[in-house]
């Protein structure tokens, strides 16, 4: 857990790691990271309280406690990933505990852009290829080369064709994600926009 | 791709650009903050070197946090105190509106904002919390954000987005007696299953939603983030139109004309296109009670727990995980489940509709022996409302106690908590394992009402047998 937490910059477009499998539907942020960790006014000490309650409960053989997982970067997850609150303090734990891609059978919405605005791509592949990487975590370490831009991962063993949105996809190649100066770039487009709402008028009370 | 729908209309109106990506820039009409996913939106613009690009279109209020006992300051909390205290900095810093304790407009982000007309149709809104859908009861576009995306809205007064689809949901006739907003909802959430709504808005419509008041509307789409869906809307119609009229901020004199005949105008056309469309038989609706750690996993009050061959393969692994930190057997009734805690609150029935129904089903009765009920009033309108029509008094007579306003234990980010295995009747929205503020804790999600059922006998009742009597 000690890795030390450098925050991802620009483009990129090659993700090399050993895998962690996390098995289960629906696994939602309260999970992730609970509430009494947000209380913080930076995400700087998160990384160490990610999945804390899953964790204490499991009493040290949780997947994130696991000698064996010790380095990991790419989650491996199955259905719904990251449901429920807002909460960027999610992805932003995972990060800190050293995660740089997660490889999913599905995301939910909100968690899902929260990565790709922190810089952590998340991939689809379908359930029988995630049953097939968690069946075999379950025996050895995985290593993946993940390939942005030919949206593959490969190891040894195996070769996958990842799914990912196009527009996620080009961020990360361009280093869009870290969106804020992009966004204001179109600074005239903005003030346009404000000044044609209609609303914006009849609420000028 | 669908077409002429009060989403499309209300996108497209806001699409800034369409950036290189391929994703859309929308500008975002309203921001509402509150003190948790905020900080760190602040100090990353310090970090760029940003100013607020356009402080009078975000308002503050702080919710998360707060005590609901003694509100005093500096809080006992250490922690939340330096919460509190870093969202008033910075609201003064940026010229930021801030709602504060004490100011008689604090509450529940999502409470505070309608009952203040800060919430109009076809709007944008974003805030960094995901039952921000709630502001879909009025026909705006509003969705969750993450905290990069507040520093985007607060830098830029818009983010990258792109466009979601739309599945209409169409409730056919009316909800029965005893059936409440809340019952539907976790009905069609069941009914989809928790991620149906992945990259969908849900339009709610038809005779059973065109029946519910404006806060019952807002429970619906409050949680619409629970079926997965980002946002959730309900064409505008008069309810609406009077909800809004002569609230603080809405549109006054010859403006509240030009309004309404605008919000007219953003409806969903006769012949709009949806990329799916849902429909269901309200008045077949019963009390529906969770069973589980995700609000799909309900049932109505006289079902049994569903057994694993009942259900889709797909949503077996997560049934297995909820029998066993439930510590339910599938077949087994829900009804007469023994409960510990009872809680009215949050931003999904927080409100003094929801304060009123609870409190008719408490007027003569008693909180059974050993059970901690208490009601949390999700703004400070709504408690001082609540205390104008004497509902105070019967909470306080039942035995229930009367809180300050605030999240408290929809997420226990306060001293609000369930101890050890607890079993917790709660009118807010998410039964997630640990939500409550105890890793084993468990909780039971359903209407104000059955919740107020639920206090007098200590077990699951049925509500019905309460107000037909
Ligand atoms: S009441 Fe609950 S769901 Fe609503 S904003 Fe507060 S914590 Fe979130």
């Amino acid at each position: 857990m000690s890795v030390k937490f450098k925050p991802p910059i620009g483009k990129f477009s090659q993700i090399n790691g050993k895998c962690i499998s996390l098995v289960g539907d629906d696994i939602d942020t309260d999970r992730i990271i609970p509430a009494r960790f947000l209380k913080c006014i930076d995400f700087d000490s998160l990384g160490e309280s990610v999945f804390d309650d899953d964790r204490k409960t499991l009493k040290g053989n949780h997947p994130f406690d696991l000698e064996t997982n010790k380095g990991s970067s790419i989650l491996i997850v199955n259905s719904n990933f990251g449901c429920g609150s807002s909460r960027e303090h999610a992805p932003q734990a995972l990060m800190r505990w050293g995660i740089k891609a997660i490889i999913g059978e599905s995301f939910a919405d909100i968690f899902y852009s929260n990565c790709i605005a922190i810089g952590i791509p998340c991939f689809t592949l379908p359930k029988e290829s995630i049953k097939k990487i968690q069946k075999y975590l379950n025996i050895k370490n995985l290593f993946l080369e993940i390939d942005l831009f030919e949206s593959t991962a490969k190891a040894e063993e195996f070769k996958f064709d990842l799914e990912i949105k196009e527009t996620s996809k080009k961020m990360f190649l361009s280093g869009e994600w870290d969106a804020t100066l992009k966004l204001l770039e179109n600074k005239a487009l903005i003030e346009n926009k404000l000044n044609d709402l209609p609303y914006i008028k009849f609420n000028n009370n | 791709m669908s077409q002429d729908t009060l989403f499309d209309k209300v996108w497209d109106l806001h699409k800034v650009a369409n950036l290189p990506g391929g994703s859309d820039q929308i500008f975002i009409g309203l921001h509402l903050i509150h003190e948790v996913t905020s900080p760190q939106a602040f100090g990353a613009l310090k970090d760029k070197n940003l100013k607020v690009k356009f402080p009078q279109r975000t308002v503050a209020t702080v919710d998360h946090i707060v005590p609901t006992d003694n509100q005093s300051r500096p809080f006992k909390d250490n922690l939340a105190e330096q919460m509190i205290n870093t969202l008033e900095k910075n609201c003064i810093e940026h010229k930021i509106k801030f709602f504060n304790i004490g100011s008689g407009n604090q509450g529940i982000v999502h409470v505070v904002a309608p009952e203040l007309g800060l919430t109009q149709p076809g709007m944008t809104i974003a805030c960094g919390d995901s039952h921000t859908s709630t502001h879909g009861a009025f026909g705006s576009i509003a969705f969750g954000i993450g905290t990069s995306q507040v520093r985007d809205v607060l830098a830029s007064q818009t983010i990258a987005m792109n466009k979601l689809k739309v599945r209409q949901i169409w409730c056919e006739n009316k909800l029965s007696t005893g059936i409440y907003a809340k019952d539907l909802v976790l009905h069609i959430i069941n009914q989809l299953g928790v991620k149906a709504g992945v990259g969908f808005a849900y339009e709610f419509a038809g005779p059973a939603i065109s029946e519910l008041s404006m806060e019952e509307r807002m429970t619906i789409c409050n949680m619409s983030i629970e079926g997965g869906a980002r946002c959730g809307y309900i064409n505008p119609d008069e309810k609406t139109f009077s909800y809004i009229k002569d609230k603080l901020f809405s549109p006054k004199n010859e403006n509240w004309e030009n309004a309404v005949k605008w919000w007219k105008s953003l409806v969903s056309t006769d012949n709009c296109i949806y990329d799916d469309v849902f429909k269901l038989d309200a008045s077949k609706v019963e009390p529906t009670i969770t069973w589980g750690i995700t609000p799909g996993q309900s049932i109505g009050i006289n079902q049994k727990i569903p057994s694993l061959n009942e259900m889709h393969p797909n949503d077996q692994f997560i049934a297995g995980e909820a029998y066993e930190y439930m510590g339910f057997k599938p077949g087994q009734s829900i009804k007469n489940t023994p409960i510990d805690v009872c809680f009215i609150g949050s931003c999904t029935n927080g409100r003094i509709s929801d304060l009123r129904v609870a409190a008719r089903v408490l007027e003569h009765n008693k909180v059974a022996k050993n059970i901690k009920a208490f009601v949390v009033p999700g703004s400070e309108k709504v408690a001082k409302e609540a205390k104008e029509e004497g509902l105070d008094k019967i909470f306080i007579k039942a035995g229930f106690q009367w809180r300050e306003p605030g999240c408290s234990m929809c997420l226990a980010m306060n001293s609000d908590k369930l101890i050890g295995n607890q079993v917790s009747a709660s009118s807010s929205n998410r039964n997630f394992k640990g939500r409550q503020g105890s890793p084993n804790g468990r909780t039971l999600l359903m209407s104000p009402a059955m919740v107020a059922a639920a206090s007098i006998t200590g077990k699951v009742s049925d509500v019905r047998d309460f107000i037909n009597k």
